[in-house]
């Protein structure tokens, strides 16, 4: 048990729950999209958390190559969800 | 090296992640919010160095605090602006006031409670010593893949389904977003001081994304990174208020989206037809066609973010026409 890797995955758990709460409780929709990318930023560091391996130790790569991925594909979700939220303005908008 | 120091670095900065974090959601400020997300990612990027990945640093560095805040800015500057400051009078909006104290502490002590659980589940899991089967398998088979950094070697090589699969989540979202509307309008064109930082920037960043998707075969970088810093040269472009910003029209455009799926499906069947696995390169040709493959990527992925940024697809001389030819067609019906 190293105490780096507690304390990173800890602070993972505690990001992961704000975000999760803003999500829910927030009344704008670019600020829930803000919490989601925030809780999604909680799970990564649980993951570099569990590859970590100690100092001078080489980390697993799995876990790393799986946070690159949902770097990306956290990006392409919250471009798609901004280009909602503009077409919904659209709408209120002719109404 | 000094542990104590190392203890106390980790706690500032772990404290300065949650507070930013923290202080991102507490603000009823839209644009404050977004801009302390993006300082939430930059430190996000100094905790992935932290603990040894900086491949996944750089990566945060360049699309979770660069690109994101971008796109989440412009949509902030996009957003109409409520009738009178503080009251707001869309119904997307619902009124802070309506979410009862109630329902703020039910959600606040679930979101607790789900963080307990996650963290008891790990302690669990970290009380016993890691077998590292799967670490352990790529470093054996690392010198046939083809690449010798291991995280490229994960994701282009043992477990290239995923990436592929990524780039198709990512033609995807770029084809959602070109189905929601048109591109947003460009800017005003920049100043001078602006316009001469334009002029070294992105000559900069193109030569930096070259250099990430050579470098990833044996260091931090790759295809992702380069990619996302292409994209930050048109995005760069874009909010000078160039006209053009690097990207091809038409034809060519939807072959350069579609560049990192083909190029990777093609490269997989034809090694089904020579009868070895899909995407199962043969070692003596694992690098150049990871290479290959690598390249296609960062031109797709490029593309996608830089639309991405523009909320739509923009409008070629191609485009406009055939919508005329459409046009034309519909009256003479």
């Amino acid at each position: 048990m190293l105490t780096t890797q507690i304390l990173y995955a800890l602070t993972g758990c505690m990001i992961v729950a704000l975000g999760l709460r803003g999500a829910l409780l927030h009344a704008s929709v670019l600020q829930r999209i803000v919490a989601i990318n925030v809780m999604g930023a909680g799970v990564f560091m649980l993951l570099i958390a569990v590859a970590y391996r100690g100092p001078g130790l080489p980390p697993d790569p799995v876990p790393h190559a799986l946070v690159l991925t949902g770097i990306v594909v956290a990006v392409s979700a919250t471009a798609l969800a901004l280009a909602l939220v503009r077409r919904l303005h659209a709408e209120q908008e002719d109404d | 090296m000094n542990t104590m120091g190392l203890l106390v670095f980790d706690g500032l900065l772990l404290f300065s992640i949650v507070g930013l974090a923290w202080a991102s959601l507490a603000t009823t400020d839209v644009r404050r919010g977004v801009i302390l997300f993006m300082a939430f990612g930059l430190l996000l990027a100094v905790a992935w160095g932290r603990l040894l990945a900086p491949d996944v640093a750089l990566a945060e560095a360049a699309i979770g605090a660069g690109l994101s805040g971008a796109l989440l800015l412009a949509a902030v500057h996009r957003q109409p602006r409520p009738l009178s400051p503080g009251a707001t009078h869309d119904s997307l909006y619902r009124s802070a006031a309506a979410v009862s104290m109630v329902v703020r502490w039910v959600v606040t002590l679930l979101s607790a409670a789900l963080a307990g659980t996650l963290a008891w589940g790990l302690l669990h899991a970290f009380s016993s010593t890691p077998q590292d089967m799967l670490p352990r398998a790529i470093a054996e088979n690392l010198a046939a893949s083809g690449v010798s950094n291991p995280v490229t070697a994960v994701l282009l090589n043992f477990r290239a389904y995923d990436t592929l699969l990524e780039l198709a989540v990512l033609l995807t979202s770029v084809l959602g977003i070109f189905s929601l509307g048109p591109a947003t309008p460009g800017y005003q064109p920049a100043g001078p001081i602006f316009d001469g930082l334009v002029r070294w920037l992105v000559p900069v960043l193109i030569l930096m994304a070259g250099y990430l998707l050579w470098v990833g075969a044996h260091a931090p970088g790759g295809a992702f990174q380069a990619g996302a810093t292409l994209a930050a040269a048109g995005v760069v472009l874009r909010l000078a208020g160039r006209a053009r910003i690097g990207l091809p029209e038409g034809f060519a455009l939807r072959i350069v989206m579609t560049a990192g799926v083909s190029v990777f499906l093609l490269v997989g069947l034809t090694l089904l037809l020579l009868g070895r696995p899909f995407l199962g390169y043969p070692p003596a040709w694992a690098g150049a066609l990871i290479l290959l493959i690598e390249t296609a990527a960062m031109l797709s992925i490029a593309a996608t973010l830089l639309l991405a940024f523009l909320g739509g697809q923009p409008e070629s001389t191609g485009v406009k026409a055939a919508a005329n030819r459409q046009r034309e067609e519909i009256s003479r019906c």
